[in-house]
């Protein structure tokens, strides 16, 4: 499949001309906030903000998975991994995310038998080898890999594998971005809403933005094409007074999602309370596992009692999170707070926004 | 975290598995979110699992109705705006 077309910079030109040419005619500020990791990645890889009109204001908000995942989630994974006979299995990015004591790339390092795996499928597979083990796959992400936890959980029971858990952190994005709006001390004109997140939901689930806020919301690709595209159409449907919700991502997305995934989901989860860095519990927007598959559950499995949790001192990351704070306004940003040696979690993983920033801005300017 | 590649199903195999090609890669991926892809079938890859059929007359059609965007409005479209950056040497243009 040929995406060069979305890499085109003669395309790019054009949409930024009429990017400010719409927000010439809009005249006001406008804050426009992504919710997704690989959007903050593709948005200062390509130098985006530095294209953008005097007036448009790019925000990133809770679209990392590995930095919205509260310390209290974190303590407990590295709990699991305390315990004998247990192997953590976990996607990479959160191997070096502090909890309130440790990380899981510490224990790792005194012992532990930590693993990384790049689908939950190695889990399983690491579960029939080492039969005498039990093999706990944390699982962290949004609607985009929960379906994979699902199928994993299914493939499990099938199979009969007894020895293979989840720890189930997931969240879900949706009701998040209706505490962001509601929030007094955030504002957004218009959301970049997440591509992939979406392939799984579809558009509907975000209807209400439209419906009851006025907020506009358009689901948007990952090329830097696909990128202008999503904010030439928000500037828009600002610009004509229309708030609705868009699919700029007509080729990964569709709709109604991906209603198989949805009901495999459906299955084995249901929804509970989910604790948010920097935005607090959100009712709903967490995924337990369903007591039928309560023999997948990792905690309800292997019961663990971390210490009560405790905040990062100086880390801004939930401000951040929240579009209230940039990553270089923080007093920890690129003093003592880098890639290499990280303290908050915006920092740590590579999709955070002060990773981004750090990478690919030229903050000193920008501040 | 989201992020998601998209890959030719190569051969259908036992399990609800595939072999995918990955840009000149082969992987093999579960299809447990799209039983119904099929061999020639472009789908979105996420961590060992398809997600999405993709359908390609979608991507022409995005690229199609950017065309039409104001600034590159006229008939020929992208290659007229094209032209015009390059000042319509030809040369240019093969360089462009």
């Amino acid at each position: 499949m040929d995406l060069s077309a979305f890499r085109d910079p003669t395309i790019a030109r054009g949409l930024i001309e009429a990017i400010n040419d719409t927000a010439g005619k809009l005249g006001r500020p406008v804050k426009i906030m992504e919710v997704c990791g690989t959007h903050t990645v593709a948005i200062a890889k390509n130098g985006l903000r530095g294209v953008m009109p005097d007036n448009v204001t790019l925000l990133s908000g809770p679209g990392c998975p590995v930095c919205v995942t509260a310390n209290e989630d974190i303590d407990i994974a590295i709990e699991l991994a305390r315990q004998p006979d247990v192997i953590v299995t976990t996607f990479g990015d959160m191997m070096k995310v502090p909890g309130s004591y440790s990380s899981l790339a510490k224990e790792k390092a005194e012992g532990r038998d930590v693993r990384i795996v790049y689908s939950p499928l190695d889990a399983l597979s690491l579960a029939e080898k080492e039969p005498t083990k039990q093999v706990v796959f944390v699982g962290v992400g949004f609607e985009t890999t929960v379906p994979l936890i699902a199928a994993a959980i299914l493939r499990a029971k099938e199979a009969g594998i007894e020895n293979f858990s989840v720890f189930a952190a997931h969240k879900t994005v949706p009701a998040a971005l209706e505490a962001l709006v509601n929030d007094p001390d955030v504002q957004i004109d218009a959301f970049i809403l997440p591509g992939h997140v979406s392939t799984i939901i579809g558009q509907h689930p975000y209807e209400f933005l439209a419906e009851q806020y006025h907020v506009p919301g358009v689901i948007t690709g990952f090329e830097p094409v696909d990128v202008l595209q999503g904010i030439y159409m928000l500037l828009k449907q600002l610009e004509e007074g229309r708030s609705e919700i868009e699919i700029a991502y007509h080729r990964g997305v569709m709709p109604e999602g991906n209603p198989h995934a949805l009901a495999m989901v459906e299955q084995v989860f249901e929804p509970v309370d989910a604790d948010w860095r920097g935005i607090g519990v959100i009712p709903g927007t967490g995924l337990g596992i369903r007591d039928e598959y309560a023999a997948f559950d990792a905690v309800k499995k292997i019961p663990v009692t971390p210490p009560p949790p405790k905040a990062i001192k100086g880390c801004q990351c939930g401000e951040v999170l929240r579009g209230i704070t940039l990553p270089f306004q923080c007093k920890l940003f690129a003093r003592g707070c880098t890639p290499e040696h990280p303290i908050g979690p915006c920092m740590v993983s590579s999709e955070g926004s002060c990773a981004a920033y750090y990478r690919f801005t030229d903050y000193g300017k920008t501040a | 975290m989201c992020l998601a590649i998209p890959a030719r199903v190569v051969t259908k195999e036992d399990a609800n598995m595939a072999s995918v090609d990955i840009m000149g890669v082969t992987r093999k991926v579960s299809l447990d979110l799209v039983p119904e892809a099929n061999e020639g079938d472009y789908v979105l890859v996420h961590a060992g699992f398809a997600l999405q059929v993709v359908d390609e007359e979608f991507a022409n059609e995005t690229l199609d109705l950017l065309k039409t965007l104001p600034f590159f409005a006229d008939e020929a479209g992208i290659d007229a705006a094209l032209l015009e950056e390059a000042g319509t040497d030809p040369a240019l243009v093969e360089e462009a």
